[in-house]
């Protein structure tokens, strides 16, 4: 392709900037949570004397180790029976081809753009008359049914590409539905598989209209819910707000880095797709 | 590929036509097909099921109690369509919808204009290092809970904030303010929030899309005597069509569904200047804010 010099640096230089734009309010977060607790510091200046014990403070006031484990509950409960009925339609809609199929695929297809707000009153008054309100059921099982859209689309859009030979020839050698999937399909799977699970591991940790409208306590709801009650509790002082944030966004920025590449992808081809 | 489909071809032909085979034959296979249908159906019934409950449900419970007025504890009655009426009547909820459409303007057309520009500025060298770079940094915006982009950003944007620190440094000391605290700038800068945030996503899959184009096109436009303006007009914007229809879609709805930022951020504050219907929904819900969740519902059922 040809592109001419002048074009090329305008294009580096809007880079950076923009590169810039996105990192500083990170980096204004770090150096302000160094500051003195209860001091109201300007954005980006370094202290005189690095508090880093703020991050330590924030851990502890946040009860950081407890709401880890929550939150790895949720995602227990959430991810892997997701994954696994998710699979299981799709396998069924975009393999086996039922009569009546399409419909349902369709029926499913209408939940994809649905912004939780729109159904999150039915929901309260679903989970208070079933008595799960305020229990982490409350987020768990709604979840689940959120997500079946797109990931029963997703699954779909895998299994419908796996040539049916495979199927014939596993048949042949005597293999029931059963086998078939779980011996030859999800072995094949796995690239899928592992997209779809990672963005539903972001999804979940990251929810928050579901945690703080359908749990009270903040302890038994997702990191990104108990944010938003941290806030309320430490809104005024700037230093350990910033620590705060730091902490409850550090374990998917972990997660990020080390599955970067497969993040990116699967995230550009999750909006794709749906 | 060609082979592939010829074999899939040559396979339907050998079961769906069995043109040598007897009657009895022939109602097994029916049979068989009728078995593993049924299977299928089984398969997909969880994610249905589940799909049925907290979804499907919800969703006709909201359209049923848009018609009723209700407090949530006692009996509820029939009102018709006067919900929906009161949507217009009530500054407060009308202006709530009003405020959502302009936030789509920051966190669609910012976002998608802007991504536009600045993947076609970089397509000619979207393989360097610098570019790979970037791809990682302009995706942090994505990863991290929306609630953290909401402090971190009122954090920014307020009067010590690192915006107001830049423009003094530029010399533009005088429009410094409290900015999500301003009558006039609450609701702009909620939406720059969401243009933060939805920016990556959009080059990313921009840029996606025209490294998919084919390059001749473009010498061929070269050759032609085209412009760089000429070019983008004529080549890059036509065969974007699919990502550019992605964008919009996931940026509208992600705008509609505010409710982290806003919430996080001013709480509809000051005033009622950057009430969305999704916060009016979390009030409802709360009882926080006088609770009439009866008069609230069509809010949400407006949304799209």
């Amino acid at each position: 392709m040809i592109v001419s010099r002048r074009e090329s640096w305008l294009g580096r230089i809007m880079l950076i900037v923009l590169m810039l734009v996105t990192v500083l309010p990170f980096v204004s977060l770090f150096v302000t949570a160094l500051h003195q607790s209860g001091t109201y510091p300007s954005g980006l200046s370094w202290p005189q004397t690095p508090h880093w014990s703020n991050f330590v403070n924030a851990f502890k006031v946040a009860n950081m180790g407890h709401l880890l484990w929550s939150s790895a509950i949720i995602e227990v409960g959430v991810v892997p029976i997701s994954m696994l009925i998710s699979t299981l339609a799709g396998f069924a809609l975009g393999h086996l081809r039922p009569p009546g199929g399409r419909i349902i695929f369709i029926g499913f297809i209408l939940g994809l753009t649905l912004p939780f707000e729109g159904i999150i009153i039915p929901l309260y008054y679903q989970m208070r008359d079933i008595g799960l309100l305020n229990t982490r059921w409350a987020i768990i099982l709604p979840l689940i049914g959120l997500y079946m859209p797109f990931a029963v689309y997703w699954m779909r859009a895998h299994f419908i590409n796996m040539p049916q030979d495979i199927s014939e020839a596993a048949r042949i050698d005597g293999a029931n539905t059963w086998q078939l999937f779980w011996r030859i399909h999800v072995p094949l799977s796995m690239p899928a598989l592992s997209s779809l699970a990672i963005l539903l591991f972001l999804w979940t940790w990251n929810q928050f209209l579901l945690a703080i409208v359908l749990v009270s306590d903040p302890m038994q709801r997702t990191m990104a819910g108990a944010l938003g009650a941290f806030q309320g509790q430490w809104g005024t002082d700037i230093p350990m707000l910033c620590a705060g944030s730091l902490l409850i966004l550090t374990p998917t920025l972990i997660i990020f880095l080390i599955f970067q590449r497969r993040f990116v992808s699967a995230l550009l081809q999750g909006s794709l797709k749906g | 590929m060609g082979q592939r489909s010829t074999m899939t071809e040559g396979r339907r032909e050998a079961t769906s036509v069995p043109r040598f085979t007897t009657q009895s034959r022939r109602r097994s296979l029916r049979a068989r097909r009728l078995r593993r249908g049924a299977l299928a159906l089984i398969l997909v019934a969880p994610a249905g099921l589940a799909y049925l409950i907290f979804v499907i449900r919800p969703i006709a419970m909201t359209v049923q109690y848009s018609f009723y007025k209700w407090d949530g504890v006692t009996a509820s009655t029939w009102v018709g369509l006067s919900n929906y009426l009161a949507i217009f009547h009530t500054p407060e909820l009308s202006g709530s919808i009003v405020n959502a459409f302009e936030l789509i303007i920051f966190f669609s057309l910012f976002p998608v204009a802007l991504g536009l520009f600045t993947a076609n500025a970089i397509r000619g060298f979207a393989t360097s290092r610098l570019a790979v770079v970037a791809r990682t940094v302009l995706f942090l915006p994505q990863i991290i809970p929306l609630v953290a982009a909401g402090i971190m950003w009122s954090w920014q944007l307020s009067t010590n904030g690192l915006v107001n620190q830049v423009l003094q440094l530029v010399g533009l000391g005088g429009v410094t303010r409290a900015w999500l605290g301003d009558f006039d700038t609450a609701l702009p800068a909620v939406g720059v929030i969401g243009a933060w945030v939805l920016f990556g996503l959009c080059m990313l899959l921009l840029l996606a899309g025209m490294t998919k184009i084919d390059p001749a096109l473009y010498e061929a436009a070269r050759v032609d005597g085209a412009g760089p303006l000429r070019e983008f007009f004529s080549i890059t914007l036509p065969s974007l069509r699919q990502e550019i229809t992605v964008c919009l879609t996931v940026t509208v709805i992600a705008a509609l569904a505010s409710f982290d930022i806003v919430y996080i951020a001013t709480q509809g504050g000051p005033g009622n200047r950057t009430l969305v219907p999704g916060l009016e929904i979390y009030y409802a819900c709360r009882g926080t804010h006088a609770a009439r969740p009866g008069r609230r519902r069509p809010s949400s059922v407006d949304e799209p």
